[in-house]
């Protein structure tokens, strides 16, 4: 499945997706929107008068649902040397994807797990299922079925990047999501 | 002696760069190594000589770290026999033991009679009748398709007569290349020792991992994922016959022939972390030897079967382990260094060879299994998977130089190492065959 085709199913779950997420999200949006009104002064010097308008602005669940539109276009999943931990980063990507699985049921996942080029190809290999399978778990917990889930590691054997630096490291020590 | 000894490198070096691309590096140490004169072997036929047989075996017997060729342009005279020989100025330079020979065709078309001596220029220079300095003396004819494993036969009988030990410079390895521009990237080749007359023996678009040799050295066992999944084959050199050993949920993943070649130790995730097993490949019957909630990995055997080598993080941080196949009972055998992996128990079961990191580099470091002593031989930062040949003389191990993954050997003492260049790609996960004749 591609991009496009998850994305399209996504606006079609989008009221459902925005019902469920609301209450975690809502009070930053109260907050930006109160910083909105405040900036809302008339101003006037002198000889000039400036005056402002309201901008035209999304609903807080058509923003949610743009929010997450873009984390579900998200498909890789990060982690720290030698860890398998999900950084809160990373949540709201997995939480759209969660989204996604939850509601469509029939959908099936593969997480791969990936590792830098530190350490053997065998412990790599490891290190690299345990990434994909904290990812499992995640998605699991927000209600994902274990049976839509399937977990591979490549270890070291699919970087992304093929330089040695420790830009090329961070890049390739992560978790893909792939449909 | 020691500026002698550098000079003596940089002009084999520069000798041997001409067409092997060989590229050999010192490092600390003090020189032991013992000096040996390889003569350019005399072509007594019309044309190009068909194989530089000096050259091989000089490099040959210098990657050991036992010998110290000396160079071409340093040597008094390049006699073709033993008839010719002034053993007073091979005495001279220190020399103990010059090879020599002489190569011409046969009257068989694409055959060539080759002829080697090994003297002892000591005994020579002594001039007794009762003391034969000839140690070895041969004559064979070779197919022109052999001159090359020819040569590397002279180095074997060469460092057999003259340490005592087989030689092992007629093996092979195997090992992973990965050619992002190949429709199938990711390939399982094989190749003499020192990376000359590779073969594809098989090629993926999936990765490929970890290929053990069987003791026979006529099978490969290796990771495939051309299932986009792990899962372990076993793959018959001469008949290119496969045969799917495991398919278990998760890791399928590293697996290591036994020494008798009926069993198979690799890594299972199937009961949730990765564990050790043997695996028997007639049967198919598996046991568990390892359980607890972290990482086991790299399993590898102990030269006489009875204990199994591997990495484990059950102490916090991954170190080597060795569990015994007859009580189960496992104890920790490393300690030094923040994290050991990967090891190896030597041919002659003294010595644990690893991977270690210190300070965030990891290096190939060898461990005395009685007083526990560990000793660094590579200082690079990302060097792994350590596979030792069959005699116990060297290592061959992945490393990455020029921006590319590559392969590189370093003698048992640590003193001398060579990168072996590849071709095209990047080369990994070496595994040196048994002895193969």
């Amino acid at each position: 499945m591609n991009r496009s085709i998850i994305s399209k199913s996504l606006l079609i779950a989008l009221p459902m997706l925005a019902l469920g997420a609301c209450s975690s999200n809502s009070d930053v949006d109260a907050e930006s929107a109160e910083k909105n009104a405040t900036q809302a002064v008339e101003q006037v010097v002198d000889d000039v008068q400036t005056n402002t308008i309201e901008a035209i602005e999304l609903t807080a669940e058509e923003q949610l649902a743009q929010l997450y539109t873009d984390a579900i276009l998200k498909t890789t999943i990060r982690f720290e040397f030698d860890k398998s931990l999900i950084m809160p980063d990373y949540a709201m990507i997995l939480d759209a994807h969660a989204k996604y699985l939850v509601n469509n049921t029939d959908k099936t996942i593969t997480i791969e797990g990936h590792a830098d080029e530190l350490g053997t190809p065998e412990y790599n290999i490891a290190l690299g299922e345990r990434r994909a399978l904290a990812v499992s778990t995640y998605l699991e917990n927000m209600g994902v079925a274990a049976s839509q889930i399937t977990v591979v590691s490549y270890g070291e054997e699919k970087p992304v990047n093929l330089g040695h630096t420790k830009m090329a490291r961070i890049e390739n020590r992560r978790a893909e999501l792939v449909y | 002696m020691f500026i002698r000894f550098i000079m003596t490198l940089v002009l084999v070096t520069a000798c041997s760069s001409a067409s092997a691309r060989l590229e050999i590096l010192i490092t600390e140490g003090i020189n032991s190594a013992r000096p040996i004169a390889v003569v350019p072997f005399k072509w007594l036929g019309q044309g190009k000589k068909p194989q530089n047989f000096s050259e091989i075996i000089a490099a040959d017997l210098q990657r050991s770290g036992k010998f110290n060729p000396l160079s071409i342009n340093n040597m008094p005279k390049t006699p073709s026999n033993s008839a010719e020989v002034d053993y007073a100025a091979w005495t001279k330079l220190g020399i103990e033991a010059i090879v020599m020979g002489e190569v011409k065709p046969d009257t068989k078309p694409g055959h060539y009679i080759v002829t080697f001596e090994l003297l002892d220029v000591l005994t020579g220079n002594v001039n007794m009748a009762d003391y034969n300095p000839i140690m070895d003396k041969r004559r064979n004819t070779v197919a022109t398709n052999q001159l090359r494993q020819y040569a590397h036969r002279i180095s074997d009988i060469v460092y057999e007569k003259l340490t005592g030990e087989r030689g092992a410079f007629l093996t092979r390895i195997a090992y992973i290349a990965v050619d992002r521009k190949s429709s199938h990237p990711y390939q399982l080749r094989i190749s003499d020792y020192d990376g000359e007359g590779e073969k594809l023996v098989l090629r993926s678009k999936q990765p490929i991992m970890s290929p053990s040799w069987s003791p026979d050295g006529r099978k490969l066992a290796y990771v495939s994922f051309e299932n986009r999944r792990s899962q372990i084959y076993i793959q018959d050199l001469y008949t290119q016959k496969r045969e799917l050993m495991t398919s278990f949920p998760k890791i399928n993943g590293s697996p290591t022939w036994s020494p008798d070649g009926t069993q198979l130790a690799l890594v299972l995730s199937k009961d949730g972390q990765p564990e050790i097993y043997t695996f028997n490949i007639l049967t198919k019957s598996l046991q568990r030897l390892t359980k607890n909630r972290v990482i086991d990995t790299e399993p590898s055997w102990a030269p006489d079967g009875n204990s199994i080598i591997f990495s484990s993080e059950r102490g916090g941080r991954a170190q080597i382990y060795q569990v015994s196949l007859t009580t189960g009972k496992t104890k920790r055998i490393t300690w030094e260094g923040e994290i050991n992996l990967g090891g190896t128990i030597t041919p002659d079961g003294d010595n644990l060879v690893l991977v270690s990191r210190h300070n965030g580099n990891y290096m190939i470091a060898v461990q005395d299994l009685d007083s526990g002593e560990l000793r660094t031989l590579t200082k690079t930062q990302l060097d792994e998977s350590p596979s030792i040949a069959p005699n116990g003389s060297m290592i061959i191990y992945s490393t990455v130089y020029q921006g590319k993954q590559g392969l590189a050997l370093v003698s048992m003492d640590g003193r001398f190492k060579a990168n072996i260049p590849s071709n095209n790609g990047d080369v990994k996960s070496p595994a040196w065959s048994p002895f193969l004749q």
